[in-house]
């Protein structure tokens, strides 16, 4: 099955890929900044809805890990401005993937609220460092990133279109990875420990080292997001990774669909472009400012609470839904075709993050082909 | 010495506005197992209606009791409207209503308010006490703010010691099937949790405001504080969200005053340090139960 699937994602990759060039090309500047805005966000969702919706971890402190990638970016393009920006990207992802190997072994005993709390607190507290130590970041201001275009491009190329490449280019193939890596051994071990540890340890899991390589595939594609973040705003700043930041990555994750890629892009489209709409609405009617400004996020909020009452599994779910997969209300969290979870529903435990389990129905087939390949 | 007696007294003031939010979550976790993200965002609305009642009527205790009076509203009219249709969906998706909440108060709050910081009126006097000639460092109004939040949660204790509706609660979060075979509503239980919830929300912002301004965010790093304080004193135990307050408020207290300027900026990291401490030896708080595993 795993096999059969890879020219799939790999296509849908392709023809994603192109779409974005075409509209990077036709679009104005502006434009490209959302487009490079938006691959930034579905990387770094993708992440996280891997960690929570397959491993069953929860994370508010993606955001902190973007962190360390910026910065860590911004430190390498500072110092050695010689690096090509792979080298740079490689190295902010590297040293994210410590910083979670880090976190997630502190984590890998918590759960649920406790482990919310925990990462919660990291994200507020790692942008702290920044003002604490302003010789090295730079303080409240922080650090200039340079970026430009390079030049087998010519010089009439703009750069937000090539910020826009990049950041696709980027976001793409962690889709592609990550798609892979929940196909694989490594994912349905994920699955098992989320649906039951004990079962899973029975079968021979190591229930420890599947959550803290979760932390990591996710921490390292937060530290992309934020590698990437860091030359399109050409600036990092402690003030870009409050809690709102890590928030709404998790937000994305569920509004789109935990635990699925294409719920990834959803959720990101979602946060981006809802609440620009709703400025360019609001501000268009000639309202005050302090009225236009705050009628987007009125607007969001609004979206998120009608999104999750309409579609509780998430956006992903009802466009499944629509395309006439799966009914609508019960909450598939089970792979079937995986050796290790196969466990009794008798062994529930109680403190696991998922939804009513045992109110599922039988599915047809295609469902589960689609859960598969997510 | 005198700097400990005014860092410890100090802390005690704070660390009561951080219990009463993290008493305020434990009390929604314990009926809901739910994370309300929207807690803080609800006590900063009670608060600027306060306000709009100080405005008009010059008094401070009217507003007082309008914006408790809005927190049980508010807090039942939210599991009433979104909170409960998610019963038996995905845990998740009630915290992200919560959020979305969160962020639907705060943008209404901006619309109607706007963003401007806005001073609130304490209680009391704010000038600092003395015993003898030696300066406390607290004022009425601190003494105030701990002895409301204390009174409180003392309230709440005896109600669910010692009344039948508290009786009901309490078999409510024990075990809601149980307690609805044997004639409980659990459904109204949980409203009136959430009402209460929402009652010690405002609370809090009525008591940090005046310290803190007000403005749509200004609850958000309370909110954080309570919401450490509940998850190291354990969410189930509302003894250790008062415990837990208490213990953030006094550390956050030394460390602001013994480290100087770098402390007000290492307030999170602290705060992430306590909180690791006490997770690494308790994973489920200081006052968890016995933990239990069906296997």
């Amino acid at each position: 099955m795993s096999t059969r699937s890879t020219p799939r994602v790999l296509g849908a990759a392709l023809a994603a890929a192109v779409v974005v060039a075409v509209l990077s090309i036709k679009l104005s500047t502006f434009r490209d900044y959302q487009i490079a805005e938006i691959a930034i966000e579905v990387t770094a969702v993708a992440g996280l809805t891997v960690l929570t919706g397959l491993s069953g971890q929860i994370s508010l402190g993606n955001g902190a890990f973007m962190f360390v990638g910026a910065y860590t970016t911004a430190l390498l393009m500072m110092h050695l401005a010689s690096w090509p920006f792979i080298a740079v990207l490689v190295a902010a992802a590297a040293v994210t993937a410590a910083a979670g190997a880090v976190v997630g072994m502190a984590a890998a005993r918590l759960h649920g609220p406790y482990l919310a709390g925990a990462t919660l607190l990291l994200s507020v507290a790692l942008p702290a460092l920044a003002n604490a130590y302003p010789g090295t970041f730079g303080g409240d201001q922080g650090l200039n990133v340079v970026f430009t275009t390079p030049g087998f491009l010519g010089v009439n190329f703009p750069l937000t279109r090539w910020q826009a490449w990049v950041c696709s280019a980027v976001a793409l193939v962690t889709l592609v990875l990550l798609a892979n890596l929940s196909r694989s051994r490594v994912g349905r071990n994920w699955r098992a420990v989320r649906d039951d540890e004990v079962a899973a340890a029975l079968a021979g899991v190591n229930v420890a080292r599947a959550r803290v390589l979760a932390f990591v595939v996710s921490a390292t594609c937060a530290g992309l997001a934020g590698a990437l973040l860091a030359v399109v705003t050409e600036l990092v700043a402690p003030g870009a990774f409050t809690i709102t930041l890590s928030i709404a990555l998790l937000t994305a994750a569920v509004i789109g669909g935990l635990g699925t890629l294409p719920g990834a892009v959803w959720g990101s489209l979602v946060i981006v472009l809802v609440p620009t709409y709703a400025t360019d609405v609001a501000t268009s009617h000639g309202l005050s400012t302090s009225v236009a400004s705050n009628i987007p996020i009125a607007a969001y909020g609004v979206v998120l609470i009608f999104v999750m009452l309409t579609f509780p599994q998430g956006i992903q779910g009802g466009v499944r839904w629509l395309l006439g997969l799966v009914s609508i209300s019960p909450a598939r969290t089970r792979p079937v075709a995986s050796g290790p979870d196969a466990t009794p529903p008798a062994g529930q435990a109680p403190a696991s993050q998922r939804g009513a389990p045992l109110a599922r129905r039988t599915d047809p087939p295609e469902s589960h082909e689609k859960e598969e390949t997510l | 010495m005198v700097e400990f007696l005014q860092f410890t007294l100090s802390g005690i003031s704070f660390g009561m506005i951080y219990a009463a939010i993290a008493l305020s979550l434990v009390l929604i976790w314990r009926g809901t197992r739910l994370l309300n993200f929207a807690q803080g965002g609800m006590a900063m609305f009670t608060t600027y209606i306060a306000l709009e009642v100080i405005r008009h009527t010059g008094s401070y205790w009217a507003g007082f009791a309008v914006a408790l009076a809005a927190g049980v509203v508010l807090g039942a009219v939210a599991e009433l409207a979104v909170i409960r249709p998610t019963l038996g969906k995905p845990e998740l998706n009630a915290v992200i209503i919560t959020i979305g909440l969160l962020i639907l108060l705060e943008g209404l709050a901006g619309i109607m308010y706007g963003g401007q910081f806005r001073s609130f009126p304490a209680a009391f006097s704010v000038t600092g006490l003395k015993a003898g000639s030696t300066p406390l460092g607290i004022s009425r109004a601190d003494v105030f703010v701990a002895v409301a939040v204390l009174a409180a949660a003392l309230l709440l204790a005896v109600g669910f010691r010692y009344t039948s509706a508290g009786l009901r609660m309490r078999a409510a979060a024990f075990n809601a099937t149980v307690a609805r075979l044997s004639g409980i509503r659990v459904a109204r239980v949980i409203t009136v949790g959430w009402a209460l919830a929402g009652l010690l929300g405002a609370l809090a912002g009525v008591l940090v405001s005046p310290s803190t301004f007000l403005y749509p965010n200004s609850m958000d790093s309370v909110f954080v504080l309570g919401f450490t304080a509940a998850v190291i004193g354990g969410l189930d135990s509302p003894a250790g969200a008062v415990v837990g307050g208490l213990l953030l408020g006094l550390a956050l207290s030394y460390a602001g005053g013994y480290l100087g300027s770098q402390g007000s900026d290492l307030t999170a990291l602290v705060t992430l340090g306590i909180l690791v401490v006490v997770l690494m030896f308790r994973p489920d708080g200081i006052f968890a139960g016995a933990r239990v595993r069906r296997v």
